[in-house]
């Protein structure tokens, strides 16, 4: 099934320097691991268009159950020297959890539900 | 028997809440009250304001803070560790002593500042390479407005010895200011490095204040009573073994999935997380929560330092503003995009080319760029235009050119009410190294 990776995650993004980091946080063994063989670098780079242009490092803390990327160069200087709207990247974490990801049945039982926000 | 000491984070930023240090000044469970008021670019701004007027270039709200807080922190007795001093603690500790009678005892944290030695260093053939980009700093020596190295948390403890109420420092890292505290009481080695570890995780968890319970949380809505949300308070214990916790009372949130976004944050190598007392390895941490707004964390490991320390070297690259307009429907993404083009175009008209230039589009795609669909029939977009270049005088003429297109460019324009752009500097960073063997540092007692 499709669903968006918000619906299994948490994520925090912020700035190193000239580069911003997220780290996403999952909630069971087997989503973390299910997530370290789906969720590579190349799948983040291809959700962040005109965001990771340049190389994409990942990191694994099995411990936390989460991953740390390195989106090398996103923030255009970082810092004062960049004109970007979000020179501090404060807001890729809130985009790569709008990353659509496919995943087994089964999954369902890991899903979070969103109540409803309107209300 | 097992001793305890209660830390809070009053301050993450220099702009952090100014409620949350004088709700937890009156926390009677408190030993000691941190308050970080640096990031990398404000040591620039601080060292340009003491540049202008030597009884500057520090956290002015932090003096104010204390100055209403005398009574509190003498019967709480709550010790204030803080690096609002900036590039000029001892203007601060002078303003904090005729302010309060006199009431208080400052231990002033010294070494790290190292503008006025620089210079020197260079010439005697110290390296600064930027730790990025491997560059040689002679190519912007002649720019440099700020440079402080990160000293390490064993001066604070030291400065604890004096029983002073408040240690004043300037670049003391974020962490170093939960770390300072745990060495005093716990009398830790030098070489107790997962001990050391513990405490820099502690710190790292709260050194961004409400980040860790419940601010910029992705379930947000789970997040009760913003309003008064709770600032962290961390219990730790001569075995470094810690919880974070916050007032009962308090709004936020606090389990497993708050306090490991905010692990996460800033993260580069998790294996190597560099302190000056201490090197982390981030993959050993294990949190659990006790489902009452309470984590606790055990097993840190810690690793020896490196034989350096961090220095943050800030330089006046250039200038740059940002201007903007509120363009609505029909039509707005492409009057949008007509309204920017149209005012770099006038510009090149009367011969200003930048040496940069971004137009952004708020609430289409400023911070999404291309990796969501966009709406292309907005009902009202902001463009946002900035302009940065080494030329002062073209960034003052591009601030001239935003207004005019309320009345000259196309149709339903606003939002033009806090005039012209202001002309900014532009700081750029330079991290770099120093020996720690060339590093001294010292407590000043006020």
């Amino acid at each position: 099934m499709k669903i968006k990776l918000l619906d299994i995650a948490c994520a925090r993004s912020g700035d190193k320097g000239d580069s911003s980091n997220i780290g996403i946080v999952f909630e069971s063994e087997e989503v973390y691991h299910w997530a370290v063989e789906k969720i590579t670098p190349n799948k983040v780079k291809d959700h962040l268009k005109g965001i990771a242009k340049s190389k994409i490092v990942r990191y694994e803390l099995p411990n936390l159950l989460s991953l740390n990327f390195i989106i090398k160069g996103s923030l255009e200087g970082g810092g004062s020297d960049s004109l970007l709207h979000d020179a501090q990247g404060k807001t890729h974490a809130q985009l790569v959890l709008l990353m659509e990801i496919e995943v087994p049945d089964f999954f369902s039982k890991y899903i979070y539900t969103i109540p409803d926000l309107e209300k | 028997m097992k001793k305890t000491i209660n830390i809070a984070n009053g301050q993450g930023f220099w702009g952090d809440s100014i409620d949350a240090p004088k709700k937890l000044i009156n926390n009677k469970i408190l030993d000691y009250l941190t308050l970080d008021y640096l990031a990398e670019v404000t040591m620039a701004i601080m060292q340009k304001q003491y540049h202008k007027s030597a009884d500057r270039g520090y956290a002015h709200d932090f003096v104010e803070f204390i100055s209403n807080s005398v009574d509190q922190i003498l019967e709480n007795n709550i010790k204030i560790i803080t690096n609002a001093g900036g590039v000029n603690p001892y203007t601060c500790a002078e303003e904090i002593k005729s302010k309060t009678n006199d009431e208080l005892k400052i231990a002033v944290v010294e070494g790290d500042n190292i503008i006025d030695k620089i210079d020197e260093y260079i010439d005697s053939g110290i390296k600064f390479d930027n730790l990025d980009n491997g560059k040689d700093i002679l190519e912007i020596r002649d720019k440099i407005c700020s440079a402080n190295i990160y000293i390490d948390s064993f001066v604070v403890a030291e400065a604890l010895k004096h029983n002073p109420n408040i240690v004043l420092g300037g670049r003391i890292t974020d962490p170093g200011l939960v770390v300072g505290p745990c060495l005093h009481e716990f009398g830790w080695d030098k070489k107790d490095y997962n001990k050391i570890a513990a405490a820099t995780v502690a710190g790292h968890i709260l050194e961004c204040g409400a980040q860790c319970t419940g601010g910029n949380h992705t379930r947000w809505w789970e997040v009760e009573n913003f309003v008064d949300i709770g600032y962290p308070i961390v219990s730790i214990s001569d075995n470094a073994l810690f919880d974070i916790h916050k007032d009962s009372k308090s709004g936020g949130l606090i389990n497993k999935l708050t306090v490991t976004e905010q692990l996460l944050y800033e993260m580069g190598d998790p294996r190597r997380y560099l302190s000056p007392d201490v090197t982390v390895d981030f993959t050993s941490i294990n949190l659990e929560d006790t489902n009452n707004n309470k984590v606790s964390v055990s097993n840190v490991k810690g690793m020896a330092p490196t034989d350096t320390f961090k220095v943050a070297v800030n330089y006046i690259s250039g200038y740059k503003a940002n201007g903007k307009l509120t363009v609505t429907a029909p039509y707005a993404k492409e009057k949008a995009t007509k309204i920017g083009q149209v005012i770099i175009d006038r510009l090149k008209n009367n011969g200003i080319i930048f040496d940069d230039y971004k137009i952004d589009y708020i609430g289409y795609n400023s911070c999404s760029a291309q990796s969501l669909p966009v709406n292309d029939n907005s009902n009202e977009i902001t463009v946002s235009i900035s302009v940065k270049d080494k030329v002062r005088s073209k960034i003052e003429r591009f601030s001239k050119e935003i207004a005019p297109l309320i009345t000259n460019g196309p149709p339903g324009i606003t939002g033009f009410s806090g005039g012209r752009p202001k002309v900014q500097e532009v700081i750029s960073y330079w991290p770099t190294l120093i020996s720690k063997d060339i590093v001294k540092t010292n407590v000043r007692i006020y």
